[in-house]
């Protein structure tokens, strides 16, 4: 931490005039490729300002699909030219910034953890409305111009993402007859793909911002993308993000008609809801295969911490999910 | 031949240990990771208490399945796996959802006994 408080001070007193100082810096979240800072700027005669720095640590190369802070910073941008509900993006680095590959965006009040925004009274107004708001917003990010996305943004349609997970389900030589199922029953049911939009990639509960009133901000774009707009669609449906609320198909929170009455309200397609389940099930194959890949961080002792290891034992959660809606269950 | 105190009782001491002694005195990611760990021994514990049930009768499910009694489980698993990916057994065979719904469940029953997709 003390490493960054030099040059983000240095940073904030280019921007923000000689007095600028950054106080009660404190890590929020981080990972092996992502870190994500919290601190207080403080300006002579101007009210404390809340802000976040998001950065991948120094000698870490972007993992997986994530696709590195400046772009993500970009697309962010872009977002919120539609109207999106984003945080104000603040400052993009640069390398003589001394901050890696970082930027730096406006704190926005709310709470991001499920458990919270399904159960406790203060999100009560808010519940009703999140579907609907998601709908929205949605709409709203499919709707970004592709000229104002980084030209090297990866495309990746739903047929793309079932190879590369099948490739890496295969490489662990695992025999899981329900993902051979899911497999099966995915490559004989997929949609042909509709024009690319921007996808923002892992759009659900955790990366989205709620605050009384509903949904304040989505956050982590980080596996942000080109593709068919029905992948986020189905993926706040995946059951993993309802906790235990099932019967409301979206996030835990709403019914999948709001989501949908927001979506086509904000200018958005309609779309057939069995593409939407198709969609919901590559989602949760995926997760499935997430949660081996995890496995595989403490296996391989790359991450040992007992909580790698039991996020492996839940893609038999997947498998029940992927059962259910292979098989049409009612709050599948 | 020892068996007082016995494996359930050695292990159900030191999951009430993590939980109620070294996770309220521990903080932040200590405290999330000794909670993980005593949910980790209660995982075990039901697979102590399950699994050779849930293995016998997957064996047998998938015996009939294939129409094979002498395969063991593990080369039953692989085989499954195969007929689906060769289309040999097909998405809507109804006996297949059946066997693995039943096993997935048992699986579930395990590593997550709450969990809300396996309620009807």
């Amino acid at each position: 931490m003390t490493a960054l408080i030099a040059p983000l001070t240095s940073l904030m007193q280019a921007r923000f005039g000689p007095s600028a100082e950054v106080a009660d810096m404190t890590r929020l979240s981080g990972g092996a490729s992502q870190e994500t800072w919290g601190f207080s700027l403080q300006v002579h005669g101007q009210a404390p300002r809340a802000l976040i720095l998001r950065r991948a640590p120094f000698q870490s190369a972007a993992k997986g699909e994530a696709i590195g802070l400046v772009k993500e910073a970009k697309i962010i941008a872009a977002a919120a030219q539609t109207g999106t509900p984003v945080p104000e993006i603040i400052h993009v680095c640069r390398p003589d910034d001394d901050l890696g590959d970082a930027f730096i965006m406006a704190h926005v009040d709310g709470q991001t953890i499920a458990r919270k925004i399904l159960r406790d009274a203060e999100y009560s107004r808010a519940r009703p409305r999140l579907a609907f708001q998601c709908g929205e917003a949605l709409a709203k990010i499919h709707a970004v111009a592709a000229e104002s996305l980084p030209a090297d943004l990866p495309v990746s349609h739903g047929l793309d993402q079932l190879d590369r997970y099948e490739a890496i389900y295969r490489g662990f030589e695992m025999d899981r007859p329900v993902f051979e199922l899911a497999l099966a029953w995915l490559r004989q049911n997929a949609p042909a793909p509709l024009p690319t939009t921007l996808v923002h990639g892992d759009f659900r509960n955790g990366n989205l911002m709620v605050n009384g009133e509903g949904l304040a901000a989505v956050l982590d774009w980080e596996l942000a993308h080109q593709g068919d707009p029905r992948e986020d669609l189905g993926w706040i449906c995946v059951n993993s993000w309802r906790f235990g609320v099932r019967e409301n198909r979206v996030g835990g929170f709403g019914p999948l008609e709001d989501l949908l009455s927001g979506y086509q309200s904000t200018g958005g397609h309609s779309f057939e809801p069995k593409d939407l389940t198709w969609f919901q099930a590559l989602g949760s194959f995926k997760w499935g295969i997430m949660c081996l890949i995890m496995y595989q961080a403490f296996a391989t002792k790359a991450d040992p911490s007992i909580e790698r290891a039991m996020i492996g034992r839940r893609a038999s959660e997947a498998e029940i999910d992927l059962l259910n809606l292979i098989e049409g269950r009612p709050h599948a | 031949m020892h068996e007082a105190p016995s494996s359930e009782e050695l292990l159900g001491s030191v999951i009430g240990f993590l939980n109620h002694v070294a996770a309220p005195q521990l903080t932040g990611q200590a405290a999330f990771h000794a909670r993980v760990a005593a949910n980790a021994l209660a995982l075990v514990e039901r697979e102590i208490a399950q699994r050779p049930a849930a293995d016998a009768r997957a064996q047998a499910l998938y015996a009939d399945l294939l129409q094979d009694q002498t395969s063991l489980l593990e080369a039953l698993t692989k085989q499954v796996c195969a007929h689906i990916r060769s289309g040999e057994l097909s998405c809507d065979n109804p006996a297949l959802l059946a066997a693995l719904r039943e096993i997935a469940s048992a699986q579930l029953a395990i590593d997550q006994p709450n969990y809300s997709g396996l309620m009807p």
